[in-house]
């Protein structure tokens, strides 16, 4: 823990409470930094797995067989543009696809690091937990719907509904985003070098989306906010991290935040109540 | 005429007790845990009715200052091989009740901080406590979804290896 030892802190004679957790946590306990019961793997392990004769469910069964193995970086040939592949990986892995996916690609996900060499379509990265996913080309619809945290990038383009129900992490799209990017995102952050489509975060309830180019219209509740020098400096960091380079400087893009207009229950119980009562 | 008098002291330290109650409640924030709790914004008949902010009483979108990273934390992510927070940027200290506390997302419930800990009244340091410490639990061999994994995971596949 920062600054704290663990001999001397307020940990060692009073367990972390909350609800029912005090009954299970001890501070004091051996560092770790993977899941209890997760693989161990090597990322300097490498195998390579055909997909050409597989479908999803035998290939994904083959990738968790590697990670059993120890294998830490799994590269897959052909994936051809198959669907829900390489989902439900809850282990750190260097997975890479020479090819693209199709439907609902690398979803559920919590750990990885995955770089796709190609496109992929709609929902790729579905409910992605933790990790780090990279497409070279273009994404479809759907793009990181209900991502719940880590980053997600796309170097081309992406479709409409991009982050849509997004609870977390940090989508980025080194092209131009579609209609309805940020639909009902309620945390998290959407970052669009390029131009975006009509009803840009349309009904958000929280969350950032920066946007280098123009939206063409904004959906209900979105506003435009103030971007600060902190804001800049992290953005430069993801675009460096991700290998994107930008037309526009991190600095002259545009920052649109919600309004907060759906956050007011108060005038939507009543009207509820009164279309229960008659 | 003496009964009177001690009647009229008792009246005088009553409406003294009620001005100091009325200019904590009007004075807004309540300072817990080194963090100041917006307690002012309790303040529509909703709010009023169940006694409790609505909405998140801390920064939600606040983006982490890389300058306050933490070693735990840095090897934290050089050991998952990524490049920076990555999901614990969603991270941040928040409240449950009065007590500061850490929300995680996969037990789903606050972990609150135990009263003796003393805080770092910037919230860039306080969220990069708060990461620290939902990694040290959701790691644990303890964690209760290890718990549920033991008694009820069906499959080779999804099997706790210990």
């Amino acid at each position: 823990m920062a600054g704290l030892e663990k001999k001397s802190t307020a940990f060692d004679d009073e367990n972390l409470s909350g609800r029912s957790q005090k009954l299970f946590f001890d501070i004091t306990e051996e560092e770790n930094f993977t899941y209890y019961g997760n693989h161990e793997v090597d990322f300097n392990k490498r195998i390579e797995i055909d997909c050409e004769k597989l479908d999803g469910n035998q290939l994904n069964q083959k990738i968790r067989d590697a990670l059993r193995d120890g294998y830490g970086s799994v590269v897959i040939k052909n994936p051809g543009a198959k669907h829900a592949l390489g989902v439900g990986i809850l282990n750190k892995l260097n997975l890479i696809f020479e090819g693209s996916l199709g439907y609902f690609g690398v979803g559920c996900i919590d750990g990885p690091t995955v770089r796709i060499n190609g496109r992929v379509g709609w929902s790729c990265a579905e409910n992605m937990m933790s990790g780090k996913v990279v497409v070279e080309n273009n994404a479809g619809s759907c793009f990181g719907a209900a991502l719940r945290g880590g980053d997600l990038i796309v170097k081309g383009n992406a479709g409409a509904r991009t982050g849509i129900d997004m609870k977390g992490g940090t989508i980025l799209i080194g092209g131009n985003a579609g209609a309805y990017t940020g639909f009902m995102m309620q945390r998290g952050r959407i970052i669009v070098c390029g131009d975006v489509s009509a009803n840009m975060g349309d009904s958000m309830y929280d969350g950032i989306i920066f946007v280098g180019g123009e939206p063409k219209s904004l959906g209900t509740d979105c506003v435009e906010g103030e971007m600060n020098e902190h804001e800049v400096r992290w953005l430069e960091q993801k675009f460096k991290n991700a290998e994107i380079e930008t037309k526009v400087p991190a600095s002259k893009f545009k920052k649109y935040v919600a309004g907060r207009m759906l956050w007011n229950y108060d005038n939507l119980e009543p009207a509820e109540k009164k279309g229960i009562l008659g | 005429m003496v009964k009177k008098k001690t009647i009229k002291k008792t009246t005088k330290k009553t409406t003294k007790k009620k001005a100091k109650k009325d200019s904590t409640s009007s004075s807004g924030y309540k300072v817990v845990g080194g963090a100041k709790l917006k307690d002012k914004e309790i303040k529509s008949s909703r709010e009023k009715m169940i006694g409790q902010h609505i909405g998140y009483r801390y920064d939600v979108n606040l983006i982490p200052d890389y300058k306050k990273i933490t070693p735990f934390l840095k090897k934290y992510i050089d050991i998952m091989g990524w490049d920076d927070l990555n999901w614990l940027e969603d991270i941040h200290m928040g409240f449950e009740g009065e007590n500061p506390a850490v929300f995680d997302r996969n037990a789903n419930a606050w972990i609150t901080l135990p009263k003796k800990m003393k805080l770092p009244k910037d919230q860039q340091d306080r969220d990069m406590v708060a990461r620290e410490l939902l990694i040290k639990f959701q790691m644990s061999p303890d964690h209760p979804l290890v718990q549920l994994k033991r008694t009820y995971a069906k499959g080779d596949n999804f099997k706790l290896v210990e």
